[in-house]
């Protein structure tokens, strides 16, 4: 008799821990004054640590707008490193907030994952980049070739369909990490790198002799990154979301990191003022933030525009071209639902 | 037995269960298993719930649904449309394989220098006690990077052995080529081919049986020949001459078999951007396999060494009386007693090769963690349950070797009669 009391007092004790873990993760992050976010190991442009320490790149901006929207500080952010193999198990596990790490939205992992993907910073494809040595312009030349490729990412998946509807043949060899891969490349144990096309040219700009490799012309998949949360906590999903509509919308309405605070004392566009919490409506208490959220996540590394430029537009190392992440108004992919 | 029940059964108060040594110890057992119980039950309880919680289940449909994946090493069919537990069973293989390979190196690599590091000689001794003390204090993973990062930085491309100016050549009459993604063999081929049989999940070569039959069976004709001449000579005095027919008994078989079925090498070939035809070894299996073996040879060596330690001076003292040179009498009559200590601490380390065998992500070896535990887990997201199913495969595995090895030393250990 005591001993079912005893298990049934477990049980409840089990279920208080349980719900206690279950506040909301705003709350958590801020009694934590700190964001814990998931980036890879060390994409060029992406995500990787600057000479100083700095984590710098395009999806560590992601990080840094929300940790400023949410906690007032870009700085307030605890990197975590995950490879691709891990990042889910992080995420799920709530060891980390928010995951930020060139991941492909795919229906399989918004649904039987759980997890909830905020938008997409970067649409992508998957490609292929050689040796221009080997004299292959085309992907359609690489039967039987050796690839080298990322486990656990939906390269593996797109690779092994593109071979198959083809009717070619290859090797695969699988890699942990994009350092790796690299390494295998370079000494020639694979002729091909596949991952997605930004983050081959984010590849091949550290080479001692990116001239000598190209990216060939087929892009084989679709592959829409952007960063992802936890399902179960919609407020959260919310903040992260709208943080990144904030970014597009601030470049859609030529707000930037320059001009903030002058717009931010009220213009003739109600809805810049809506966004920038100088006008009567107040956006940021519908999701459980103060007035100025977009405004401070704005500032932190300026509109979608400028976050492109710095970390991975042509002026860069890494050299991309907007293509499908041009504004809509440009001929791009990137909108976002208006804020009102 | 009756009376005793008798006694304890008229007197028998509760307290007795704790201040009664004749019941204390059980009771304490039972309260442990019960508190061990609830603990494991609580654990099970807590994992369902929060699983629950996060909106997931406890499912293996998985395995029954299209991989999507490919392996690049396999030793039965496979394709990306196969299931993932048919990718489970093309990595538990792999595992298999490389585990098996590098059991059998080791324990030869181990018996070597386990008995040279005994040598009178200076210098073969000193040589192997660097072996033993180098590669066993630096962890084994470091061993398999070391060895797979020279396989490939120093090893040619395949592309250096084409065109009119090649910078590398193949070795041995054009037949072995030695790249930086693996080493290419010539690869057995029988053009009258017995076929396959099919057992449910894997396909077995008839070729390999027949042939596998036929060498256990020159084996056993070869024994009966020792024991007949072992027969005569105790009968007469005299050993007849037996080494041709043992020579024919042995060879003239497979041989014939060989000849019916068609033996004959198919040598690789460039084509197109690596070597096609004949068997291929990729560097991440050479380098599992020499790292995995070096390594846990080195531990071998010096089990080896204790075992013959054990075997007290007068043996070796009482063989050289009797006349028997050095060899004779570490194989005869050292290493049959030191097996006896040898076995128990080898089962160990063939189970540390089984279950290091799951450091072969590090370099990309397609083995049962890779498959099952990475990119199935990856892909469906089914951490729990694929780490289960791991764990299950990885026991069982052990739990066979070691009933196989404790019945091997069954057969060696010291009989009492």
């Amino acid at each position: 008799m005591k001993k079912t009391v005893f298990i049934g007092a477990m049980t409840a004790a089990a279920t208080l821990v349980a719900g206690a873990a279950s506040a909301t993760v705003l709350d958590e992050v801020k009694a934590r004054g700190e964001l814990n976010c998931g980036v890879s190991t060390g994409v060029n442009g992406f995500s990787a640590p600057d000479s100083a320490g700095e984590w710098q790149g395009f999806d560590v901006a992601v990080c840094r707008a929300v940790a400023a929207a949410v906690l007032g500080d870009p700085k307030k952010v605890k990197f975590v490193t995950t490879t691709g193999q891990t990042r889910f198990t992080a995420l799920a596990s709530g060891e980390i907030d928010l995951l930020a790490r060139n991941t492909t939205w795919t229906f399989s992992r918004d649904t039987d994952l759980k997890f909830t993907f905020a938008g997409v910073n970067y649409y992508d494809g998957q490609g292929f980049m050689v040796n221009k040595a080997l004299g292959v312009s085309s992907a359609k030349e690489l039967d039987g070739a050796t690839v080298c490729i990322q486990t656990g990412t939906t390269t593996e998946l797109n690779l092994a369909d593109y071979f198959k509807a083809n009717n070619m043949k290859y090797e695969p060899v699988p890699i942990e990490t994009n350092a790796e891969a690299q390494q295998q490349y370079l000494a020639g144990a694979c002729d091909v790198y596949t991952t997605d096309a930004s983050g081959l040219a984010a590849t091949r700009a550290t080479f001692a002799d990116p001239e000598n490799h190209a990216v060939l012309p087929e892009i084989i998949s679709k592959e829409p990154l952007g960063p992802l949360v936890a399902q179960g906590d919609d407020q959260w999903a919310d903040i992260v979301r709208w943080t990144l509509n904030a970014l597009v919308a601030a470049e859609e309405l030529g707000i930037t990191s320059a001009n903030i605070e002058e717009l931010s004392k009220g213009t003739s566009n109600p809805e810049i003022d809506r966004m920038l919490g100088s006008s009567e409506d107040d956006l940021g208490a519908m999701i459980g933030l103060d007035k100025q959220w977009a405004k401070r996540a704005i500032a932190a590394g300026g509109n979608y525009g400028e976050v492109f430029a710095a970390n991975i537009g042509e002026s860069t190392p890494i050299g991309l071209a907007r293509g499908l992440n041009a504004l809509w108004t440009q001929g791009g992919l990137q909108y976002s639902p208006p804020f009102r | 037995m009756a009376m005793t029940s008798d006694s304890s059964g008229s007197s028998f108060r509760l307290s007795m269960l704790i201040y009664d040594t004749r019941y204390r110890s059980i009771t304490i057992q039972i309260v442990f298993l019960f508190l061990f119980m609830a603990g494991f039950a609580w654990l099970v309880d807590n994992t369902l719930s929060n699983l629950a919680q996060k909106g997931k289940d406890i499912d293996f449909g998985f395995l029954g649904s299209r991989a999507g994946y490919d392996i690049n090493q396999m030793l039965v069919d496979y394709s990306n449309d196969s299931s993932h537990a048919r990718a489970w069973i093309v990595g538990l293989l792999n595992t298999l394989v490389l585990a098996l390979a590098a059991c059998v190196t080791a324990t030869v690599i181990g018996v070597i220098a386990g008995v040279l590091r005994l040598s009178n000689n200076w210098i073969v001794s000193k040589i192997m006690t660097i072996y033993v003390e180098m590669f066993r204090n630096v962890p084994v993973l470091l061993w398999i990077i070391v060895i797979f990062a020279v396989l490939t930085e120093i090893t040619p491309a395949p592309n250096a052995f084409r065109g009119e100016n090649a910078t590398s050549s193949m070795l041995f009459f054009d037949s072995v080529a030695i790249t930086n993604r693996g080493t290419y063999l010539p690869g057995p081929l029988f053009s009258r081919s017995l076929g396959d049989i099919h057992l449910g999940i894997v396909q077995v070569s008839t070729n390999y049986l027949v042939l596998l039959a036929i060498i256990a069976g020159s084996i056993w004709g070869y024994r009966a020949l020792q024991h007949n001449a072992a027969a005569v000579q105790e009968a007469t005095g005299i050993r007849p001459v037996t080494w041709w027919k043992s020579a024919l008994i042995i060879v003239a078989p497979t041989l014939v078999a060989l000849i019916v079925m068609g033996f004959h090498l198919e040598y690789p070939e460039l084509k197109g951007f690596n070597f096609s035809g004949g068997s291929y070894l990729r560097n991440s299996f050479i380098a599992m396999w020499l790292a995995l073996s070096v390594y846990t040879g080195a531990f071998i060596a010096e089990n080896v060494r204790a075992g013959i330690l054990a075997i007290s001076k007068g043996q070796s003292e009482a063989a050289f009386a009797l006349g028997l040179r050095p060899g004779k009498t570490m194989n005869l009559v050292i290493l049959p007693q030191a097996l006896r200590v040898i076995i128990p601490p080898l089962i160990s380390q063939y189970l540390n090769i089984t279950k290091n065998t799951s450091l072969a992500i590090a370099v990309g070896y397609m083995d049962l963690r890779a498959t099952l535990g990475g990119i199935t887990l990856n892909q469906t997201g089914r951490e729990l349950e694929c780490m289960l199913l791991l764990m299950l495969t990885y026991l069982i595995i052990s739990l066979i070797i070691s009933g196989a090895m404790n019945v091997y030393n069954n057969s060696v250990k010291l009989k009492e009669r």
